[in-house]
């Protein structure tokens, strides 16, 4: 087994996933035949290979940076419009802090 | 006017010879999506007044005697994973159910500053996780040609639009074969450009080293024509390339002969179906306009699926993290505290493929695993864009199937995820080297089912693969 469903609880959590009893034990299921199935790339030799963390990039390191002047951006009105929960022009969430 | 298998030559022809309007053309193509789309689910919204303004605006540029621009009244489709602005943009999850963006994606405002009027948003899989369409919140999607089969997917209602003729051409993204596997399976053109070739800015992140936008269409000249109008560099997307858009239709010019095109054996190995009949049979047809092809080898093509599902849903599982409940619409009536709030939103919002890929990209990424997953599979990553990069040593262009099989059944793969996935082994190569590709039309199996032909070229050579393409399809007549 590479993943039991203690594990798969553990990854939900860091996740910040609810999974039911059934989702997590058939979660434990697929996700152990996958892993299993990526062991595959053990077999390769990349001692000697750099990690490709960049697709392509022809320019110079500074060629993406604008001019330095102001410009519009979205309004405040745009940017909450689409909130879960708003008021008094903010995000609402949950309680986060208690009063002593 | 046959609203359905109008190219944008003909767009254009029709409108400067005042055979039609922009804004008839486009009542027109509204209608008929109105009353074809309930075969197939293709379309989540049809973008009625928008479309007709835009349309308005083409016809007083011409009333101007102003030059309406190259896509000028043309439908075009916009997958739901590409955000427009004051049009609801679900990327087909119950999460953003409600979501209308505040912004344009680049490729929206560039089509429609051409002249493009959009007509619509396409349904997709689920954050474009997934190979059928069937991973939706608000339904599947249903194949044109045989209802009872999938469009592929991700993008398979874009796909599918054109396919059907209820959009000229299509906007769809790419990350392993989103675009090139539904326009195999519904018989049209689909094209992923170079990486940062388009502008990724108001595509919905799914796996930002992998994500393309790229076109749909029933010809390659009209797949090279809207690439045209929506490539080129983007200060709102710093992986955008700064490399100049060519006039890519104005190199449709026939000139194959004497290329050489490699065919990787390790994609045609096993390939003993009705899919590897028409792909030889493909291969014989551009062999009589003088491609020589000759056998290649990319060795590390065995281990693409793994790194591809370790880098895909690492990056997943960092750009799904902003969907908590809290900017983006949908929150969960349950859930008392800040955390429990968050798990329970997305628990109750995400479909059980997105969570899958999050489960998986937060394992590969977690203290102890990072090494031995995400780093490993950075490195398998270099040694694939390197085998691409060897084999462009001595060919000018790769051919290759799109995908193992026709168009599947509805429900037929849907409980076997490592299958699902297995079966994205010939396009999701290109994607890790970051290289254009596109599927093309090469016939139809006995049962009726499109196949399409995969051209692959070097970085940036997108010329050189729509020319490719476009003297095939002339070759052989498979486009609609």
């Amino acid at each position: 087994m590479k993943i039991s469903e203690a594990e798969v609880r553990y990854v939900a959590d860091l996740a910040n996933l609810k999974l039911t009893a059934g989702e997590t034990a058939r979660m434990a299921r697929e996700m152990d035949e996958i892993l299993k199935y990526m062991e595959k790339l053990n077999e390769m030799d990349t001692s000697a290979v750099e990690p490709m963390a960049q697709v392509l990039y022809e320019a110079g390191e500074t060629a993406t940076l604008r001019a330095d002047a102001e410009r519009g951006t979205l309004t405040h009105h745009d940017a909450i419009a689409n909130a879960a929960v708003a008021g008094r022009g903010h995000f609402k969430v949950p309680k986060v802090i208690e009063r002593g | 006017m046959n609203v359905a298998r109008l190219t944008i030559d003909e767009i254009r022809q029709g409108l400067s010879a005042r055979r039609f309007s922009a804004a008839e053309l486009t009542r027109e193509a509204l209608r008929f999506a109105g009353t074809e789309n309930p075969k197939t689910n293709a379309y989540l919204l049809l973008a009625e007044e928008r479309a007709l303004a835009a349309a308005a605006a083409v016809d007083e540029r011409l009333a101007r005697g102003e030059d309406p621009g190259p896509l000028a009244g043309v439908p075009v489709a916009v997958k739901d994973v590409i955000l427009t602005r004051g049009v609801r943009s679900t990327c087909g999850s119950r999460l953003l159910a409600n979501y209308v963006p505040p912004y344009d994606a680049t490729a929206v405002t560039r089509l429609e500053q051409a002249g493009g009027v959009i007509i619509g948003k396409t349904n997709c899989d689920e954050f474009a996780m997934g190979s059928s369409t069937e991973n939706s919140a608000f339904g599947p999607t249903r194949n044109p040609v045989d209802t009872d089969r999938v469009p592929g997917g991700s993008s398979g209602g874009s796909a599918a639009v054109v396919a059907q003729g209820t959009a000229t051409v299509a906007l769809g993204s790419d990350t392993g074969g989103s675009i090139r596997q539904p326009a195999s399976f519904c018989g049209v053109v689909g094209v992923t450009p170079t990486y940062g070739r388009v502008s990724r800015h108001g595509l919905v992140a799914f796996a930002s080293s992998l994500d393309h936008i790229g076109p749909f269409a029933r010809t390659t000249r009209d797949a090279a024509r809207l690439l045209g109008v929506i490539a080129g560099r983007d200060e709102m997307d710093s992986t955008s390339a700064f490399a100049p858009v060519p006039d890519y239709v104005s190199m449709l010019d026939g000139a194959v002969g004497g290329l050489k095109i490699g065919l990787p054996r390790e994609y045609f190995q096993g390939l003993a179906s009705e899919t590897g009949d028409l792909i030889h049979r493909g291969i014989d047809a551009l062999k009589m306009l003088g491609c020589q092809p000759r056998d290649i080898s990319l060795p590390a093509t065995d281990y693409a699926i793994a790194c591809y599902y370790i880098i895909a849903t690492a990056e997943a599982s960092s750009n799904l993290a902003r969907y908590d409940g809290v900017r983006y619409t949908t929150r969960s009536a349950s859930g008392e505290t800040l955390i429990d709030m968050y798990r329970a939103t997305r628990g109750e919002g995400f479909g059980a493929e997105c969570k899958r890929r999050i489960m998986l990209g937060t394992y590969v990424l977690s203290a102890g695993y990072y090494d031995a997953y995400y780093l490993k599979a950075q490195k398998v990553r270099t040694l694939i864009a390197r085998d691409f990069a060897e084999a462009f040593q001595q060919v000018d262009a790769i051919l290759a199937p799109v995908s193992p099989f026709p168009a599947f059944r509805l429900g037929e793969k849907l409980d076997d995820p490592l299958e699902m996935y297995l079966s994205d082994i010939y396009t999701i190569t290109g994607d890790l080297a970051g290289i254009p590709c596109m599927s093309v039309p090469c016939g139809k199996t006995a049962a009726g089912l499109p196949v399409g032909l995969q051209i692959l070229t070097n970085h940036f050579n997108e010329a050189g693969m729509f020319r490719l393409a476009d003297a095939f399809e002339k070759e052989t007549d498979h486009a609609l």
